[in-house]
């Protein structure tokens, strides 16, 4: 039967992304170990994501291709960033054959939400590999990507089935998509505000030290989250208002303080106290670097928290 | 300008960013005041957002009154001395709490503090600038000093180059000031007022809105007028006594529920077939709406919430008269329709009364009794108990429709019927007629005026933030210097770098010859 032969095709695509992410992690961890002292010399040219005038790269007093052999961990980082695409790639085919198997928007249910969420941290760490030297982030990126890939394929997996009526609206598309992409976003900027956190004033010696030298500098951590989090706040909002939309025309309001919507307010007002918190004294950097993770935190604990622990509105888990 | 005001615009601190001191001038006014800053300062307003954020938290932990009464009414029977302490917290009802409202209405009282004098400040700043250029331009990073054999033709050149590239431009003797990014503060303060407007337009739709719920069964309807819902609540200033005088009738339901192995029997479409009067005497017209798609009339919509069944019985009395033919609306109790209900009837002599429950699949199970295997109506079932006596109807008290107060009855049997089967009571009390079903569903009239205004604030609030966020504010100058002339520039925001400005000035104003050198 060819539905059945999509549903094999679509796990077989998954498990394979999984275990290419495996080699990946390896591959990454392997150029984080080699990277010692490395940072403080090759910093590649910092560009702004959606960069204005596109004028060339200036080039600095190194020229990078010298220093591609010299600097340690670049080779075993760009087998990591090689399979990262790889693994991206195949999961991507696994999330669209889920999506013709069920005939659907392959967003019906958590197994189906956490498949495209990975996919989506995998797609802003590898769009912002293109645009810069991110390989330092992989270690501690790809082992949350096969964290939610593993709870997907064991605890979250259902079978493809159709929507129920409330979730049958072009709003789904909008709604759910946006708040993925998002969730990739946060992630991303939330890893990169942890690591500012051991960054950061680290001691002389010490474990901080030691990753403090194969990391970029604090300045540029900082820089890197909040560039991708003052880009993806005015997304999230987006998201959470077409929820409000969609909620309308579903449920006859706009706003009833749902568990989902409670949690989606209060990660927007994180994530808005962040953005303030980097223009007040007293604020900047650490305090500032912390809210970036608690916003992280929430977001994740509105989607596994309160799909699993909490009755409400948006039970759709399929779990 | 001073080099002070230059500096405030260089640094990404906020201008209102200001370090607030202890309290000055004389007594209570001096005392308000410090307060006021405290108030309105920008430190205050971020803890105040954060506690907003953690004040949310609890309202998703306790069950809310507006979202799910029925968890709060068992939460109160099973823990009374629990329930009494959240209900003095207000924790049933965090959002329309004091201290939950204490905090937003704090937030936004510090806001508005917070924009209007910096609204102020900005509307000056615009008229003022851009100023002449700084003592220490060429100090500035990435300033940059290019060699001309005329400095002047480098300032006449950079200030068109820069109009055309539609900086804001001001020329003074010997220098060129340009600057860039305003929209980036309007954006800022539209972002900010935007949101009041989201709060307003709530609350005005709070105040003037109103919403009623009513339960129809199939071939009956309602009309609307604040006697025919089942709840209704209208804000302080709705115009209760002018509802627009629509009815709705419900000609058919259809559920289509899930066959197949995945997710067995949840619901995969309803659709309700209406017919709909704008005004009485009006000809009705055919509508459908369901879930996702709303009926709007007049100003109002309809929505659908919840559907059930209610299954039709014919009673009749000991000498064979009919006494209640009707369907009566019963609760579904789980997700495959267990539905339990009450049938009264008063008309009897004695009074009789039944206790309930509709199985659309019906089976016994040997452990928990009559139970429904599937949503669908695939082999109707209805259990009933029989009472007699008095049904309490009398003493005037409102009695709830899907109760039996059995304190004056007598229970005279159980039976499970099928469609079309009769149940003799016994001792000649009469007969019942399980005669089929009717579909019913609930539905919610509502209107908000204040909806599409908050959606436009919303709307504002998300361009204002964007451009808040991405435009980049910056200004250069360009001086006439010894060989040549200095160009220079700031910019605010993080970290932010002119070396993309002052090279495409460079780049502009050098000779050909040079020019063409650079590129080689």
């Amino acid at each position: 039967m060819e539905s059945q032969g999509l549903a094999e095709l679509s796990n077989a695509l998954v498990y394979s992304a999984m275990f290419v992410l495996v080699l990946a992690m390896f591959a990454f961890a392997a150029s984080f170990a080699g990277r010692r002292g490395a940072a403080q010399v090759v910093e590649l040219p910092d560009r702004v994501p959606a960069a204005v005038g596109g004028g060339p790269v200036a080039a600095g007093p190194e020229q990078p291709s010298s220093v591609d052999e010299e600097e340690p961990g670049r080779r075993s980082g760009n087998i990591g960033l090689a399979l990262s695409w790889l693994a991206f790639a195949l999961l991507f085919g696994g999330v669209v054959a889920r999506g013709l198997w069920a005939e659907r928007v392959p967003w019906g249910n958590m197994y189906e939400f956490s498949l495209t969420s990975a996919l989506a941290v995998l797609g802003v760490f590898l769009g912002f590999s293109t645009r810069r030297d991110v390989r330092w982030l992989g270690v501690f990126l790809i082992p949350l990507v096969l964290l939610t890939l593993g709870l997907a394929v064991t605890v979250l997996y259902t079978e493809a089935a159709q929507l129920v009526p409330a979730l049958q609206s072009y709003w789904l598309v909008i709604h759910v998509s946006t708040a993925i992409v998002c969730g990739g976003a946060f992630t991303f900027a939330g890893v990169v505000a942890a690591l500012y956190l051991v960054v950061a004033g680290a001691p002389e010696d010490g474990w901080r030290a030691r990753w403090a030298q194969r990391l970029p500098s604090a300045e540029r951590l900082d820089r890197l989250s909040y560039r991708t989090i003052a880009f993806t706040f005015p997304l999230w909002t987006f998201a959470v208002v077409a929820g409000a939309i969609w909620a309308e025309s579903a449920w006859g309001r706009y706003w009833g303080w749902d568990p989902k919507e409670t949690w989606a307010f209060i990660t927007w007002v994180v994530y808005a106290g962040y953005l303030h918190a980097r223009s007040t004294a007293g604020w900047r950097g650490r305090r500032a670097a912390w809210l970036a993770v608690a916003g992280l935190a929430v977001y994740w604990f509105n989607y596994f928290g309160v799909n699993l622990l909490f009755s409400g509105l948006h039970s759709y888990s399929g779990v | 300008m001073t080099a002070e005001t230059e500096l405030a615009f260089s640094t990404h601190a906020d201008p209102l960013d200001r370090q607030v001191g202890a309290p000055s001038g004389p007594g209570v006014r001096g005392w308000l005041r410090w307060l006021w800053a405290r108030l309105t300062s920008m430190r205050t307003a971020l803890i105040l957002l954060l506690l907003l954020g953690v004040a949310a938290i609890p309202g998703s932990l306790v069950p809310q009154r507006t979202s799910d009464p029925i968890a709060v009414a068992s939460l109160i029977r099973d823990n009374p001395g629990l329930a009494a302490w959240y209900e003095r917290l207000g924790l049933f009802d965090v959002y329309g709490s004091v201290w939950f409202s204490a905090i937003y209405l704090l937030l936004f009282v510090s806001l508005v503090g917070c924009l209007v004098p910096r609204a102020r400040q900005h509307w000056r700043m615009w008229r003022r600038s851009p100023g002449p250029p700084p003592a220490n331009l060429a100090r500035l990073p990435s300033a940059q000093l290019i060699e001309l054999d005329e400095g002047a033709i480098g300032i006449d050149r950079s200030a068109e180059l820069l109009r055309r590239q539609r900086w804001r431009v001001r020329t003074g003797d010997g220098w060129v000031a340009a600057e860039k990014g305003f929209l980036r503060e309007n954006g800022n303060q539209i972002f900010h007022f935007a949101l009041l407007g989201v709060l307003a337009a709530v609350g005005v739709g709070a105040l003037t809105g109103w919403q009623g719920n009513v339960v129809i069964t199939e071939g009956s309807g309602f009309s609307n007028t604040l006697t025919q819902y089942d709840t209704f609540t209208g804000g302080r200033f709705a115009d209760v006594d002018g509802l627009p005088p629509f009815s709705v009738r419900l000609t058919d339901f259809a559920v289509e529920f899930e066959r197949g192995e995945a997710q067995r029997g949840a619901p995969r479409e309803f659709r309700a077939d209406v017919e709909v009067s704008e005004s009485p005497g009006a000809t009705p017209q055919r509508r459908t709406f369901g879930v996702n798609d709303p009926l709007s009339l007049d100003g109002a919509k309809v929505f659908l919430i919840g559907h059930g069944y209610a299954p039709r019985v014919v009673v009749r009395d000991g000498s064979g008269g009919v006494v209640f033919d009707d369907s009566v609306v019963f609760l579904p109790q789980d997700a495959n329709f267990t539905s339990s209900g009450v049938v009264k009837v008063p008309d009897a002599d004695p009074q009789l009364g039944f206790r309930g429950l509709f199985l659309p699949t019906a089976t016994i199970d040997a452990e928990t009794g009559p139970t429904s295997l599937f949503p669908a109506p695939d082999a109707p079932g209805l259990f009933m108990s029989a009472f007699i006596g008095d049904l309490g109807l009398d003493s005037g008290e409102p009695q709830n429709v899907y109760r039996l107060d059995d304190s004056r009855l007598e229970q005279i049997g159980l039976k499970g019927l099928q469609v079309g089967q009769t149940w003799q009571l016994p001792d000649g009390a009469g007969s019942v007629e399980f005669v089929g079903f009717d579909r019913w569903i609930s539905v919610k009239v509502a209107r908000d005026l204040g909806g599409p205004w908050a959606l436009g604030f919303v709307v504002l609030a998300i361009a204002g933030l964007s451009l808040s966020l991405f435009v980049r504010r910056r200004r250069v100058w360009v001086a006439a210097a010894d060989g040549g002339v200095t160009v220079g520039g700031i910019a605010r925001g993080d970290h932010e770098s002119m070396a993309d400005d002052i090279a495409m000035i460079a780049d502009g104003i050098q000779p050909q010859a040079a020019r063409e050198e650079s590129r080689r």
